[in-house]
């Protein structure tokens, strides 16, 4: 588990990370959200100690990281694919790190197989890999000492859509088996898939988390039907205000049983209601982080 | 539209059995820093350039010298003087990369314990510097025997055993200097610049000083660097006072640098 604590980091006079507070569970999927520069980045490289906080503190199963006797074994840890040597090939990078943690030579291979570096790529020098190729090496690394706890910064970036399925297989999985995962993504859409919990970060303040359903579920409901001038109007009269979409949906905020049960009584069939998730959680993102984009009034 | 707040649940999930992990053993650390120096293409071909400028630099003392050059000192100091040109960047880049090739990032993370790092760094940057050396020593020695066959003169040994040390130290405090520059500047460019302006340009300004400016002249040898190196490399450091002069440009230009860099780089965030 990793718990975060009234963790604070000033620069200066400029505050990147403010009073954050929030805890990533074990079996769960943590998906951090935010704009550019809203300080996940900083939250999380204070995490794992490479940057020092003004004030507050994060702690992993209760201890400071920089206090884990061999931290390679139980967290790992991806915060920038391309921050490694140039010179080095991919091998030589995680025959270092398996070193460096006392493991058999033998989880190098493991470790190459499990992310589909070939042996001919694992003796390139990582100046010559892709972003992709240098992510895998990324997890590779972070999955070398089978840790119990994965920290992982934008992951997904660069990835080709089957490695992108293949990772979040690998982190549902990981969080299946009682890990811990921590990922920060832009890819609203990925973190919508495998996240199970979610903090949303803007301008170094917390302005949303819990889990996934909880957020979401103020995202509304989204209902189709063969006539759905009626739908809209039978939800208006139920006192259900909603709004008709060009392409025939209806949305509105209220949940979806409800909204089944106005059509029921209207007798109008539908032909979908779900809670609208697809763009749910980006509409949730830009109206929590509005004062915060750089794009202004984006939602 | 509205989210709602939940506080983070602190009871959900048994806090799983810690693992028995240990501490990574220092003799560990430097041994994976010993591999990281040159297990990348500039560090590699800097140890073979080692390797095979060390010959030829002894070599060129056969083809160009005279027989009266043939002596054990020249050879030594002849495959030493490539390696007293390499040895400290090999210490620059030790530290350097780390923040250059932002490879720290990895570093720090599996061992956050940043002096620890340094200090299996600057261990496996002593024991490159200690077999450097020999293999300098060796390899004047093959030249020495080789050179005094080939001129048809005596083999002559005239390194004496307080001399030998001297011309380790040489080599040790070079490589330490440039440690200090890595650390204290932690960018590759800089530090090797650096490295050259304090060991070629420094040195002439100084001279020059304690030429025109005569309360200077007795000063130099205190605050000269490269003074003192020099001394160290004809082994001429004999008496307490020149032993004191070492330990004072010693403090200057490494110790009290390499503190003030050890205290920042200890902060410094790593990106």
């Amino acid at each position: 588990m990793i718990t975060v604590e009234s963790l604070t980091r000033r620069y200066g006079g400029f505050t990147a990370v403010d009073n954050v507070s929030f805890t990533a569970r074990p079996g769960r999927v943590t998906g951090f959200l935010g704009p550019n520069g809203a300080g996940k980045s900083t939250t999380m490289r204070v995490v794992v100690g490479l940057t020092a906080p003004t004030s507050g503190a994060a702690t992993i199963d209760g201890v400071r990281f920089a206090d884990l006797p061999n931290p390679g074994l139980e967290v790992g840890v991806l915060l920038d694919a391309s921050a490694q040597h140039a010179g080095r090939t991919g091998r030589e990078i995680l025959t270092v790190a398996c070193e460096t943690m006392g493991l058999p030579r033998s989880r190098v291979d493991e470790m190459l197989e499990l992310v589909s570096l070939t042996p001919t790529e694992a003796q390139r020098r990582v100046r010559d890999y892709s972003l992709g190729m240098r992510q895998r090496l990324g997890i590779a690394t972070a999955l070398l000492g089978d840790p119990r706890v994965l920290i992982l910064d934008e992951p997904a970036n660069g990835l080709d859509p089957a490695g992108i399925r293949w990772m979040r297989d690998l982190l549902t999985g990981f969080a299946g088996a009682g890990g811990t995962v921590l990922l920060s993504s832009h890819l609203l859409h990925e973190i919508e898939v495998i996240a199970d919990d979610l903090v949303v970060i803007g301008n170094g303040r917390i302005v949303a988390s819990g889990s996934k359903e909880e957020l979401l579920a103020s995202a509304g409901t989204l209902a189709r039907s063969s006539s759905p001038r009626d739908l809209a109007r039978a939800l208006d009269q139920a006192g259900i205000p909603s709004t008709l979409a060009r392409d025939g949906s209806v949305r509105t905020e209220a949940d979806p049983g409800r909204v089944g049960a106005v059509a029921l009584s209207a007798g109008i069939a539908l032909v979908e209601l779900r809670s609208s998730e697809g763009a749910g959680l980006e509409d949730m993102f830009l109206s929590l982080t509005a004062d915060t984009q750089r794009e202004g009034a984006a939602a | 539209m509205t989210a709602t707040l939940v506080p983070p649940d602190p009871t959900t999930g048994a806090a799983p059995a810690r693992r028995t992990a240990r501490r990574i053993p220092t003799t560990r650390l430097v041994k994976v820093e010993l591999r990281k120096m040159f297990d990348t293409r500039s560090g590699f071909w800097m140890l073979v350039s080692i390797g095979i400028l060390s010959p030829i630099s002894a070599g060129s003392l056969l083809v160009l010298g005279l027989d009266g050059d043939v002596t054990y000192q020249n050879f030594v100091r002849a495959s030493g003087f490539p390696m007293s040109v390499i040895l400290p960047i090999i210490a620059i880049l030790a530290v350097t990369n780390e923040w250059s090739q932002r490879s720290g990032l990895t570093t720090f993370t599996l061992v956050p314990n940043r002096g620890r790092v340094i200090g299996a760094k600057a261990v496996a940057t002593l024991l490159v510097g200690l077999a450097a050396v020999s293999v300098a020593f060796a390899v004047g020695a093959v030249g020495n025997v080789a050179g005094s066959a080939l001129a048809g003169v005596d083999t002559v040994w005239d390194v004496s055993w307080s001399m030998a040390p001297q011309i380790m130290l040489y080599n040790l405090i070079g490589m330490a200097f440039g440690f200090t520059l890595g650390v204290a500047l932690r960018a590759s460019a800089a530090a090797i610049v650096g490295y050259f302006v304090a060991s070629l340009v420094v040195p002439g300004i100084l001279e020059l000083l304690a030429l025109v400016r005569e309360w200077f002249r007795d000063l130099q040898p205190w605050i000269d660097w490269n003074y003192t190196q020099v001394a160290l490399l004809e082994g001429t450091t004999d008496t307490g006072e020149e032993w004191a002069m070492l330990a004072s440009t010693t403090t200057i230009w490494i110790v009290f640098p390499l503190a003030v860099g050890l205290l920042f780089l200890r902060r410094s965030e790593v990106k």
